[in-house]
């Protein structure tokens, strides 16, 4: 530390006076001229190896193992391997995705699912959320106590939500077909393991985790709202309803993209609880349990699953792209 | 705002606002209570049916009072499912995994909202990015990397990367790692120019201005993501999966997948599983709700 006193400012203010030195050179990596302001321009040869190794290293990690995976995939899926032998890796062209959109017959209900499991959050269960914020948000009694009630699957991981669930939906055990009176007899729904109806049984214990998030977030975001823009439209004559739609949900943009890209990106990401009901089959196929279908097991089709990754990481990147326009456009722009 | 001079479609009064704290909280209540008692049904079905022997169910039915009520099951479940395996393997997993990301975010975050140098919104938006991706999508390549990967058997053995805590710990962290810096970029942003101008004339380096002045004053904002990543992680249920084969190395979420199979006839059992690994959950949400719930609007309060 004592270094860094007596040398404060002249030698580093050019950035090619460190040139040769390790430290501009892995600098290089993340970027070529992180000197520009004037505050920054007194940063010492050493306090500059210290941002390089907090910067770097941190980036490495991200590039390693999550950005390099990711290209990883892109280029697997153009290619035939069973994961075995580096060398056995062939190259397949466009083949395992007409395989995946023609003939393999998962995919489509796989697609629809995930599209029904979105408008399902979207419509109900994030609605939901919010309704529930603006109930908790005025001055009620026992408000806390509520709040704590919806935020407790909150907590819970999905793939624990699935067999919570499958003791409440189980057929001859579970609580829901006793409340239908259907229990025991021939009418009794097995919940999960109907193929006709276990998507929905899925997706309402999804919404039971969902929409205590939705509500948390909105609660926050309620709570942000300038008081003086309420009372401006309740002077100006609105209802509650009115003063709602028109006045606090805009002033919560904010919060509502936050909350539409969490919505997306959970549809796509729903995985735990299908896995765990019986691992994405029979009723409950979507797309990111077909991926991890081809990967493992038996019969490795490496290329298959990477088809199948890569077709949710174009879908997934319509959300994301769309957050990190709204989140870093201006200050990009600035 | 024109419109607001029309009637009120539906409401009978206008002005809702005085008229709020009378009758109509009512039905807000009512509303409400039943929700919350939808809420809380599967919980409690759950722990109504782990309290129950098995013997005691067979014989009243699961939609009976009728029998004792005791801990059998969860003892049971405890030791014939080896839940303090799984927990220490949660733990082995976790702890380092949050503490990692905590201290990678935390460096990135600094170097990105204290530091202004050319890239480093495109960095931001690289972590922010990375983090939002579905996991699924890494899942093919970070398996064959980590299988390709030969190690000493000293060292693993499995002879490579996979059936290691290291790989989970690896993978949560980096996938982690950009939720946090995303959210402490912002929380340092917020925080005066000044105090690191004062630094810098006193002749501080980069690293004491990071860890003896910008990360004290981080603290409400690490406490918070700290338990937020703690639940994450804990949660976690993917990578597990697919890095782990030995099932004595799972973390609890995980092997909670491989219980279903071992308990498949027995729900009291399979209940006072599911029981006991919502536990730790509920004691953190208890102790450190308001850490949890100021970590997950932290991230959307600057949108």
């Amino acid at each position: 530390m004592s270094t860094t006193a007596e040398k404060p400012a002249a030698p580093d203010s050019e950035p090619g006076a460190a040139g040769q030195t390790l430290a501009a050179s892995v600098r290089r990596g993340v970027g070529k001229r992180p000197i520009r302001t004037g505050r920054v321009r007194r940063l010492t040869r050493r306090d500059k190896l210290v941002l390089t190794v907090m910067v770097g290293l941190p980036t490495l990690i991200q590039l390693l193992l999550v950005w390099l995976p990711t290209l990883f995939s892109v280029a697997l899926s153009f290619t035939r391997w069973n994961g075995l032998d580096l060398k056995d890796i062939k190259p397949a062209g466009t083949e395992n995705y007409r395989f995946v959109v023609e003939d393999y017959p998962p995919f489509w209900p796989a697609m629809q699912h995930n599209i029904l499991w979105l408008v399902f959050l979207a419509l109900v269960a994030t609605p939901l959320g919010l309704l529930l914020a603006v109930l908790l948000d005025q001055k009620i009694r026992g408000s806390k106590i509520y709040q704590s009630i919806f935020f407790t699957p909150v907590m819970l991981s999905l793939a624990l939500i699935g067999i919570i669930w499958q003791l409440f939906y189980n057929r001859d055990s579970g609580l829901l077909n006793y409340l239908l009176g259907t229990a025991g007899t021939p009418a009794a729904v097995d919940w999960f393991g109907d193929s006709n109806v276990n998507i929905w049984a899925a997706m309402v214990a999804a919404t039971w985790r969902h929409a205590g998030y939705v509500m948390i977030l909105y609660l926050a975001g309620l709570k942000g709202v300038d008081p003086s823009l309420r009372e401006a439209a309740s002077i100006d004559g609105a209802n509650a309803v009115q003063t709602f739609f028109r006045v606090v949900f805009p002033a919560m943009r904010p919060v509502n993209i936050v909350i539409v890209v969490i919505t997306i990106i959970e549809s796509l990401r729903a995985f735990d609880i299908v896995y765990i009901i019986n691992r994405g089959t029979n009723g409950l196929e979507l797309i990111s349990a077909l991926v991890i279908q081809n990967l493992v097991g038996e019969g490795q089709v490496i290329g298959v699953g990477s088809a199948l990754a890569v077709i949710l990481l174009v879908i997934s990147l319509i959300p994301i792209v769309f957050y990190l326009i709204r989140t870093f456009g201006k200050e990009s722009k600035a | 705002m024109s419109t607001l001079a029309n009637p009120a479609p539906r409401t009978t009064a206008p002005g809702g606002i005085p008229r709020r704290t009378g009758r109509r909280h009512y039905g807000t209540h009512i509303f409400l209570a039943v929700m919350a008692v939808m809420w809380l049904v599967p919980l409690v079905w759950a722990l109504f049916t782990a309290l129950r022997p098995k013997a005691d169910t067979d014989k009243y039915g699961y939609f009976s009072v009728g029998g004792a009520f005791n801990f059998d099951n969860f003892v049971q479940a405890w030791t014939q499912g080896g839940f303090s395996k799984y927990f220490m393997n949660s733990v082995l997993i976790t702890v380092p995994s949050v503490l990692l990301t905590l201290l990678f975010a935390s460096m990135m975050a600094f170097a990105v909202s204290r530091v202004s140098w050319k890239f480093n919104i495109t960095l931001l938006i690289m972590f922010t990015a990375g983090n939002l991706l579905p996991p699924q999508v890494l899942a093919a390549p970070l398996f064959e990397m980590f299988k390709h990967l030969t190690l000493p058997y000293s060292f693993s053995d499995s002879g490579n990367l996979l059936n290691t805590y290291i790989s989970v710990i690896a993978v949560d962290t980096a996938f982690q790692i950009g939720f946090c810096t995303f959210v402490l970029s912002n929380y340092m942003k917020a925080l005066s120019s000044d105090l690191t101008e004062a630094a810098l004339v006193d002749g501080a380096g980069i690293w004491r201005q990071y860890w003896n002045i910008i990360l004290p004053l981080c603290r409400p904002a690490l406490a918070a993501l700290g338990t937020l990543e703690v639940i994450f992680i804990y949660n976690d249920f993917f990578w597990p999966l697919l890095f782990i084969q030995s099932g004595d190395r799972l973390p609890v979420t995980t092997a909670i997948n491989n219980l279903q199979g071992q308990f498949l006839s027995n729900y009291n059992l399979l209940a006072a599983g599911a029981t006991i690994t919502v536990i730790p959950t509920l004691i953190i949400y208890l102790v450190l709700q308001r850490q949890f719930v100021a970590g997950l609007t932290l991230g959307s309060s600057k949108g």
